[in-house]
């Protein structure tokens, strides 16, 4: 059982502030969506959770389970059971998914797995995703179309397990199979265990798979109105534009 | 012309085997202006005397010979006319040269081996090496260079019609050596040229690649990784001459620079002469700098004097770690550290995936992960 608390947040990035005082917790075994516009901050939360050196936090803590995750480097809020699938997925080059993804188990659970354990392990995350098995051998995001930068982030979330996943807008870009392929994964991982979900999507698409227990709109760096899956169903049809323009 | 004020063609006009028609290089010549002269140790002036303690083994598979010769050998100094003062001296001060010849149409099954030893950085060496690949053989040298010295040469690799010759040239020299060398390439009709080089280790070392081409159809291929610590200047000057239609070059070097006083220069020079129709070339140099007080020099100069070429390019880039790469991989949980020694060996390592020796490969890598790791 597993608790991410979201205490009045305040980010500013280069002397702009842009997240004002967000609250929220998530418990393992819920699945939240936090829904916006574009530019309402939505990224900005997830990175400062992640500690993304770019996001100054102003004010506010961010607990996991009581430990102030702002106080820890990036690498130690990943082992302490965060996780962040990107937006954008960052293209390394000369580094191998295959020996990026040993080296990210092995300092997420503390030893280096045995080979044939994480082959299999491996081969079966990627059928499951439908990625290629060429993909290990390949370099970490370098050429990979959209679609495959996001299943290559779900592989990741299902091989480190962790207790809270954050995954902004994995949905975005994707065709309606990849989008079911990346939603089964997503749905495996909240299966799995005692896991908690926050779900930052744009589109009401995503919530047909992945079915939220909580939905929180975002507008203007802060969450404006909080409900049930119903809330989802009433931005499907009325949009965002009420809440842009109580902000703007 | 770069940052030349003279077009790169007359720039390396100059090449004499008399040591008199160079005169002593001060610094402000543009092919010296990069190089700590006060660190050559007497190689520019004169003052080096060859009592130093290098030696030179080579093994050679069946088949191949390996004769160290006198400095009346008819084969010495035909591929190659010294360019530069040092080049002279080490020209005009080596005993013995060594000749490795693969004969016509040989394919030996193991590469060849040159390895040199320093002794000591007291006093100089000065040497000369002659790799003749006859016409339709084919050939792998491994050149490595070890312990200590002061040591100037010229190594003249002469690649007869459609042969192939690859080689590795590992600089992984102790702090103190000085070395200034000088490797030729000369292509005949459909030959083709590896260059790998991996400079390591060394107080100063100034490296100077050059390639040129006796007949149409010739291919060369000169990649290099350096790594430079604190103190360290690594210079690399490549000159690439396509004065024969239809060759081509290709020229990758990287490099990895950390701690203060580290200095890395690069020139990449390619001139593309009347004749060279249809030449097809391109020239990258990147530089990963990893703390301040590192320095990188990166000058490529290509210059065209025909209007039909296949392709010709060049690029230069020089900068920090990507702070995005970094925080991907430490989102994922990898500590800082390690993170960073993935994507600088990925860095570098895309280069040396492409040394074909297996044995050779991971030793690169290996001496890699070595100055990773200090
Ligand atoms: N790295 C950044 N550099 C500069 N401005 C940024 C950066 N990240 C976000 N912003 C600004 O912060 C605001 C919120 O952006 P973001 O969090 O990406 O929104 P969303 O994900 O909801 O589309 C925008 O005005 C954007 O321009
Ligand atoms: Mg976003």
């Amino acid at each position: 059982m597993s608790t991410l608390e979201i205490r009045d947040l305040q980010v500013a990035v280069e002397d702009k502030a842009i997240l004002r005082g967000v609250n929220l917790t998530v418990r393992s075994g819920e699945t939240h969506a936090i829904m916006g516009p574009n530019g309402s901050g939505k990224s900005t939360l997830a990175y400062a959770i992640a500690g993304h050196p770019k996001y100054t936090i102003t004010g506010g803590q961010v607990l996991l389970d009581g430990v102030d995750l702002l106080e820890l480097s990036v690498d130690e809020r990943a082992r302490a059971g965060l996780f962040l699938a990107m937006q954008y997925p960052v293209e390394v080059p000369g580094v191998s998914v295959s020996n990026f993804l040993r080296s990210a188990v092995t300092a997420v659970r503390g030893e280096a797995p045995k080979l044939r354990e994480f082959a299999k392990d491996l081969k079966n995350g990627m059928d499951a995703l439908s990625i290629d098995a060429a993909f290990a051998q390949r370099n970490l995001n370098e050429g990979f179309s959209g679609g495959e930068k996001k299943r290559h982030e779900i592989l990741q979330l299902e091989l480190l397990k962790p207790k809270i996943a954050v995954l902004d807008e994995t949905d975005s870009g994707l065709d309606v199979d990849a989008l079911r392929v990346v939603s089964e994964g997503i749905n495996r991982f909240r299966a799995s265990g005692d896991t908690g979900v926050l779900l930052i999507t744009h589109y009401t698409r995503i919530l047909r798979y992945v079915k939220p227990d909580f939905v929180h709109v975002f507008a203007g760096g802060r969450i404006v109105e909080e409900g049930g899956p119903e809330l989802a169903d009433k931005l499907e049809s009325e949009g965002y534009e009420q809440y842009t323009k109580a902000t703007a | 012309m770069g940052l030349n004020e003279k077009p790169l063609s007359t720039l390396h006009e100059k090449a004499s085997y008399d040591l008199a028609d160079f005169d002593v290089p001060t610094g402000r010549e543009e092919a010296w202006r990069f190089t700590p002269l006060s660190r050559l140790k007497g190689l520019h002036n004169g003052k080096a005397e060859a009592t130093g303690q290098l030696v030179v083994q080579a093994w050679t598979p069946s088949g191949v010979s390996a004769e160290w010769v006198g400095r009346e050998d008819p084969r010495i100094g035909r591929a190659y006319v010294p360019a530069d003062r040092v080049s002279a001296q080490a020209y005009n001060a080596f005993e013995k040269a060594l000749v490795i010849t693969v004969p016509k149409e040989a394919t030996p099954e193991d590469h060849i081996k040159v390895e040199l030893r320093g002794g000591g950085a007291d006093g100089a060496s000065y040497g000369h090496i002659v790799v003749v690949v006859e016409p339709l053989a084919q050939a792998v040298v491994v050149i490595e260079h070890q312990g200590s010295a002061v040591y100037a040469d010229n190594i003249e690799f002469v690649v007869g019609d459609g042969a192939s010759l690859k080689v590795v040239s590992l600089q992984d020299w102790e702090d103190d050596a000085v070395h200034v060398s000088h490797h030729h390439a000369q292509l005949a009709k459909d030959a083709t040229f590896r260059s790998f080089v991996v400079t390591l280790g060394g107080d100063l070392v100034r490296l100077s690649p050059s390639v040129s081409y006796t007949g149409p159809g010739g291919d060369a291929d000169l990649a290099g990784v350096y790594f430079v610590d604190a103190g360290q200047h690594l210079e690399h000057r490549l000159l690439v001459d396509h004065s024969q239609p239809h060759c081509k070059s290709n020229v990758d070097y990287r490099g990895a620079l950390q701690g203060e006083d580290a200095h890395a220069v690069w020139i990449g020079d390619v001139i593309i002469r009347v004749e060279a129709e249809g030449t097809d070339t391109y020239e990258l140099n990147r530089n990963l700098i990893l703390t301040d007080g590192a320095r990188a020099d990166s000058v490529p100069n290509l210059e065209i004097l025909t209007g039909e070429v296949a392709g010709a390019g060049h690029a230069s880039t020089s900068g920090r770690l990507d702070d995005e790469h970094i925080f991907y991989l430490q989102a994922r949980g990898i500590p800082f550290d390690e993170a960073r020694r993935l994507v600088i060996r990925g860095f570098l390592g895309q280069l040396i995936e492409r040394i074909e020796i297996d044995e050779i490969r991971e030793r690169v890598m290996g001496a890699v992960e070595a100055e990773l790791a200090r």
